[in-house]
């Protein structure tokens, strides 16, 4: 299957500290894809490099066949990726809703709306108005997710979703995923929560210090291999 | 003392004027625009120019500045000081700097150091009496309309507006608004442009009301940087506050001295910079 979204040898560095080391990811329509692996392993890294947010060689990223790699974030969201970034960095001055508004700017078309988004997460809805940092950690996650939504993305990249929220709510938001990817959307989830990530995903890439370490479809995957993977042991 | 306090308040709406405009630069780009007052002054000579040219028509002509103030804001960021924006603050104080000395010393050069106004026939004289010992100025007056309605305006934008919106979100995170597909660099550049709207007003008004001369952008900078700091850095009601507040202040000195008005305007303004630095009335919005 030709690959949708698809990194190869792709190399990141913060400065003079290299953080990839030549990886190769690729994803297909439809998946959902999980990226795990320890603190520092480069997992947030390769998915700035998608989203343009770290500047990767324009040859080491392709999505739908053309080089995107080094594009503006902005250009690349046109594009049909949006990402949810880690620790949820809701603007601190806009409401809810404005926030929601924001994630629109690229002016996609597709089935996510304001109304869809109430639909899918109703307390944004009661609290549409509040400012978007004064909800609870859930909520706010939620606000992020539906952020990227609005710009209608064909490939959504969540950076640590389930970061300081409690099992409880975490459960609550990885229960809109099958709302989410119902009509073909492509998703990869960055979690350090092994279990959760195996669960939900359909093929999983293990990164360490840079590399890929490890990658297979989740249900193939043993947790033996996972853990010699995740840790170098 | 009630008259004091009123020509405070008129003087305030100047101060007002005087500082929207870094108000709002600050507020989105944390851009300190050490260059202000001279903006100020140059764009009071743009209208001083225009009259001398096209004959005295001074509100039309004021009127035909602001769209070239607007596209030269616009430029002015898109292509000089987005690229001084960073964590650093230094390199935007140093070319605003800068653009400070090239404008004085280029009015100088052009209008030399004698003082001129903007001629409005006698509109500058006219008094409204209100009592029987009241008598405040129609200019004055105007002024502060205008500083009213300039605030309302922004705020208004600021709260009700896409564009207000996209204001706030690269205010608050440049990284995620960039990643939602906003051009941080063209919104900058929008503010800086509405910013210029608003120096070339002030500069309008204050040819208007007194004289100006090539030297005179430091102290409208110096009343300026004083009406936000006293108000709260990105506040635009904040900084209509401490414009009121600089303003009532001067008087109150004035009344005093004719010597004391502008340092117990500077007194006061550093009292709240060492017992409240992040002004009366921060970011509220």
């Amino acid at each position: 299957m030709t690959a949708l979204l698809e990194a190869r040898g792709l190399k990141a560095f913060y400065g003079d500290a290299q953080a990839l080391f030549g990886v190769d990811f690729s994803l297909s329509q439809g998946e959902l894809v999980a990226v795990i692996g320890s603190n520092g392993a480069g997992k947030s890294t390769l998915l700035k490099c998608l989203t343009g947010l770290v500047r990767a060689p324009r040859e080491a990223v392709h999505f739908k066949g053309e080089a995107i790699g080094g594009l503006p974030p902005g250009e690349i969201v046109k594009r049909g990726l949006a990402m949810v970034p880690e620790g949820r960095r809701l603007f601190a001055s806009l409401s809810v809703e404005e926030n929601l508004l924001i994630g629109g700017l690229a002016g996609r078309k597709g089935p996510w709306n304001l109304d869809r988004l109430y639909a899918l997460f109703p307390i944004l809805a009661q609290k549409r108005h509040d400012p978007g940092t004064a909800l609870s950690g859930g909520q706010q996650q939620m606000v992020a997710l539906g952020r990227a939504l609005m710009s209608n993305p064909e490939v959504l990249l969540c950076d640590e979703l389930s970061l300081g929220l409690a099992p409880i709510v975490i459960r609550e938001i990885y229960a809109a995923m099958p709302d989410i990817t119902r009509e073909g959307m492509t998703v990869v989830i960055v979690e350090q929560d092994v279990t959760m990530a195996q669960r939900v995903s359909q093929r999983i890439y293990c990164l360490q210090e840079g590399r890929v370490s490890l990658q297979g479809r989740s249900d193939a995957l043993t947790r033996e291999q996972i853990t010699q993977a995740y840790f170098g042991l | 003392m009630l008259e004091t306090v009123l020509q405070g308040i008129l003087l305030g709406g100047l101060y007002t004027l005087f500082a929207l405009g870094q108000s709002l630069m600050f507020g989105v780009m944390r851009l300190t625009n050490t260059a202000q007052g001279d903006f100020i002054i140059l764009g009071a000579f743009a209208v001083i120019a225009g009259t001398t040219l096209f004959g005295d028509a001074p509100l039309l002509i004021s009127l035909a500045v602001l769209p070239i103030a607007f596209a030269f804001g616009y430029a002015l960021q898109r292509y000089v000081l987005n690229g001084t924006l960073g964590k650093d603050p230094l390199p935007s104080l140093v070319v605003t700097f800068g653009l400070s000395i090239v404008i004085q010393n280029l009015l100088l050069e052009v209008f030399s150091a004698d003082p001129r106004s903007i001629e409005t026939g006698g509109l500058n004289t006219q008094g409204l009496r209100i009592g029987e010992s009241l008598s405040l100025g129609v200019l004055p007056l105007i002024v502060l309309a205008i500083a009213l309605a300039a605030t309302g305006a922004l705020q208004w934008l600021f709260a009700h507006t896409a564009l207000g919106r996209s204001f706030r979100a690269v205010s608050d995170d440049r990284e995620i608004a960039e990643l939602m597909g906003l051009d941080a660099k063209k919104v900058y550049a929008l503010a800086t442009a509405i910013a210029f709207v608003l120096i070339a007003v002030a500069g309008a008004l204050q040819g208007m009301r007194t004289t100006v001369s090539p030297s005179d952008g430091p102290l409208l900078l110096l009343f300026a940087f004083e009406a936000v700091i006293i108000g709260g850095m990105g506040s635009f009601w904040g900084t209509l506050a401490g414009a009121m507040i600089l303003g009532i202040t001067q008087q109150i000195g004035f009344r005093f001295d004719p010597g004391w008005g502008i340092w117990i305007g500077h007194l006061v303004f550093l009292l709240v910079l060492v017992l409240r630095p992040q002004g009366l009335f921060p970011k509220t919005r």
